[in-house]
């Protein structure tokens, strides 16, 4: 069946043939003989990741949970399996997943794929690195268990590797005990990019920390933003209000975007109102500990149904990069200036410190990666081609679990293990079977 | 601890109905066909509610073998769902009678049965509930599928026998028609949104009606029980000329 796919950004938009296996069986027989593949969990990938070149192959049929350990934290799971769902099981239970990205709306497969990051990256690594076994399959249907023990390069190349080392079938991942559904959240404040930056710095210890910063705020408040940090509130901490909620309030059903905005929406002035109230909301909150429930604090966005059609029906892209830790405190200030003086329609940049990468892929590194969202329009394009110059000349890259548009030449230039990735690919003869949009743009 | 058995497992809705019975608490016995099927249902109910589920191999129409496949349950359920069915195909039923027979039996012969045998050990006990999953095909006879729906009429009717024989003697008989469902079985076809439940969501109704707000006969989508009311209140005369 012919489809036309995009990613979470709704750009780009491409035809691809879709399969919809509804077991580990049935995705052998069906990728059989095929070409230019692709694995897609739950279309968060912003870019073109999950859109195969020929085919892609949902794996969101794979969606059962095969066994837990309480008294290690591993959880088993099919790749398909959304963070919801564990989240959902598993809280309740005094357990929570090491990492997770900022929806919950992933597979176990795909933030294995991207080697996603959470606010704890400075600390815990990312995903991959709670990742104890993989069950991959390769395109002619072997099986393969991969391990730090068994078939380890592959796994290895698995984590971070936009699936195209196999498709990811079933993993054991790491759940940490909680006592409670609650964050102690304190708020920072600081005033320009290089106070954001030394605020993160020193906030090592702190086990969730990132920064959210006005993107479009220019001279002596460029780069202002609220530090938000966070621990997992014992239950001892919490107050008369919580206790009934040990495990955070019951979800209420947020606001939808029912259809798409109209382009209008989303001008300078309507963003910069937004965000000088989120900011200034936000100072006003600075200070003492508060007590966040686990929505809010980790998945902000989840509650606004459908928020990717806020961009209107030509989409928009992510831009994040992430940079050397030593060369944030000269780049950033100039990149948010470009970005604030080009007044692009970004709600809010998120600003983290990240630290040691796992896969030979993967994202983070140590440094800063920021990350904002951009409307897709005449001339952005160019703009974030310039920014790509930057970026690339100060030793960053780019998020490939976002990217819908770097060159080849910028993603060559940011990955030095490429090399080593693309040997993989060809000694297991995995070249030209598992292909993405994504893949074929830029070389991988 | 109560123990509910759910007959055709690996099913969709037999997925779903057990998932809501074991995280309101309950243990659970999953029956089927499909072994390796069972056991990946099984794991993953047990993984994610923490409740004990375990696997019992049934085909619905060796009729024969339902005493012996209720002799081995571990415990005799307090509740037993047959989500059984099999929609087949309406044309190769017209003319290949071994087809239709399979169809016939699947939806009527092998659920009524089993779940008549239940009725039996429910009675010696003193207790027990009795859910079928029928269909509103069943309400009247349409030239797009009534062989499946004949079976589900007759199916309709023993339940309703059943419950007018053993309501005043401790057991509750629920029968369920979930009209159109996003399921394996009808992935493919174009439903209409307002006339179609989520597998999870017949879960959950079937739990309610069976469980917490007992119920004799439910739509899972209200809307459905107008629908019907339409469908069966149209003259023959007219009925026979439209295309349904």
């Amino acid at each position: 069946m012919s489809v036309e796919l995009s990613g979470w950004g709704r750009y780009p938009v491409a035809a691809t043939d879709l399969l919809q296996p509804a077991s580990a069986q049935a995705a052998a027989a069906m990728v059989a003989g095929r070409t230019g593949a692709i694995a897609r969990g739950n279309g968060r990938a912003y870019g073109d990741a999950a859109i195969g070149e020929e085919t892609t192959v949902s794996l969101l049929g794979l969606g059962r949970m095969r066994a837990f350990d309480p008294a290690t934290g591993w959880l088993t799971v099919e790749a398909g399996v959304t963070l919801a769902e564990i989240v959902a099981a598993f809280l309740p239970r005094g357990f929570f997943p090491a990492v997770v990205p900022g929806t919950q709306f992933v597979t176990v497969g795909g933030m294995i794929a991207a080697d996603v990051h959470g606010k704890n990256h400075h600390r815990d690594g990312g995903f991959g690195d709670h990742v104890a076994a993989l069950d991959l399959m390769l395109p002619d249907g072997t099986r393969l268990s991969c391990s730090r023990e068994q078939n380890a390069e592959l796994f290895h190349a698995t984590i971070g590797g936009m699936g195209l080392t196999g498709y990811i079938l079933a993993a054991t991942i790491r759940l940490i005990p909680v006592e409670t559904g609650w964050i102690r959240q304190r708020t920072l404040v600081a005033e320009t990019v290089a106070d954001t930056v030394r605020l993160l710095d020193a906030a090592q210890d702190a086990t969730y920390s990132v920064a959210w910063i006005d993107g479009l705020a220019r001279g002596a408040a460029l780069g202002r933003s609220l530090v938000y940090l966070g621990e997992h509130a014992t239950r001892a901490a919490l107050g008369g209000a919580q206790v009934p909620y040990r495990f955070g309030p019951a979800a209420k059903a947020g606001p939808g975007v029912p259809f798409d905005l109209p382009a209008l929406t989303l001008n300078r002035l309507s963003v910069a109102a937004f965000n000088e109230a989120y900011f200034r909301l936000g100072a006003a909150k600075a200070g003492p500990e508060r007590l966040v429930g686990w929505r809010p604090y980790f998945f902000p966005l989840d509650g606004v149904a459908d928020w990717n059609r806020i961009y209107g029906r030509n989409g928009f892209v992510q831009y994040q990069f992430v940079l050397p830790a030593a060369r944030s405190a000269d780049l950033l200030p100039d990149l948010l200036d470009r970005i604030a003086q080009r007044g692009s329609a970004s709600f809010l940049a998120v600003l983290k410190r990240l630290g040691r990468g796992g896969g030979l892929l993967s994202f983070p590194f140590e440094g800063h990666t920021l990350a904002l969202d951009m409307k897709m329009e005449p001339g952005l394009l160019a703009f974030l081609a310039e920014c790509d110059r930057l970026v690339a000349a100060a030793g960053g890259r780019l998020y490939l679990a976002k990217d819908a548009r770097q060159t080849r030449s910028t993603f060559e230039a940011g990955y030095p293990g490429l090399a080593r990735f693309r040997d993989i690919r060809r000694r297991y003869g995995l070249e030209g079977r598992l292909a993405s949009r994504l893949s074929r743009r830029i070389g991988l | 601890m109560k123990t509910v058995l759910v007959v055709g497992g690996t099913s969709d809705v037999g997925r779903a109905v057990a998932l809501a019975y074991a995280t309101a608490g309950w243990c659970v016995q999953l029956a089927g066909r499909d072994g390796p099927g069972l056991e990946r249902e099984a794991a993953d109910i047990a993984t994610r509610t923490g409740m004990a589920v375990t696997t019992h191999r049934i085909d619905i129409l060796d009729t024969d073998a339902f005493p012996a496949f209720a002799d081995t349950l571990p415990a005799l359920p307090d509740t037993v769902v047959s989500v059984v069915g099999l929609l087949g195909e309406q044309a190769r039923a017209e003319t290949d009678p071994v087809h239709a027979t399979t169809v016939m039996r699947s939806n009527f012969e092998g659920p009524a049965l089993l779940l008549g045998l239940f009725a039996e050990r429910f009675l010696a006990r003193g207790h027990g509930t009795l859910v079928g999953v029928s269909s509103v095909a069943g309400e009247r006879g349409r030239a797009s599928n009534y062989v499946y729906g004949a079976a589900k009429a007759g199916f309709t009717a023993f339940l309703s026998g059943l419950r007018n024989r053993v309501a005043k003697r401790g057991l509750h008989v629920v029968t369920v028609k979930p009209g159109f469902i996003r399921t394996r079985m009808t992935a493919g076809m174009k439903l209409p949104a307002r006339l179609t439940a989520e597998p999870q969501a017949v879960g959950d109704a079937i739990f309610r009606a069976a469980e917490t707000r007992p119920r004799d006969v439910i739509y899972v989508k209200p809307v459905w029980a107008l629908v019907m009311a339409i469908i069966r209140a149209l003259p023959e005369t007219i009925f026979k000329r439209t295309k349904l």
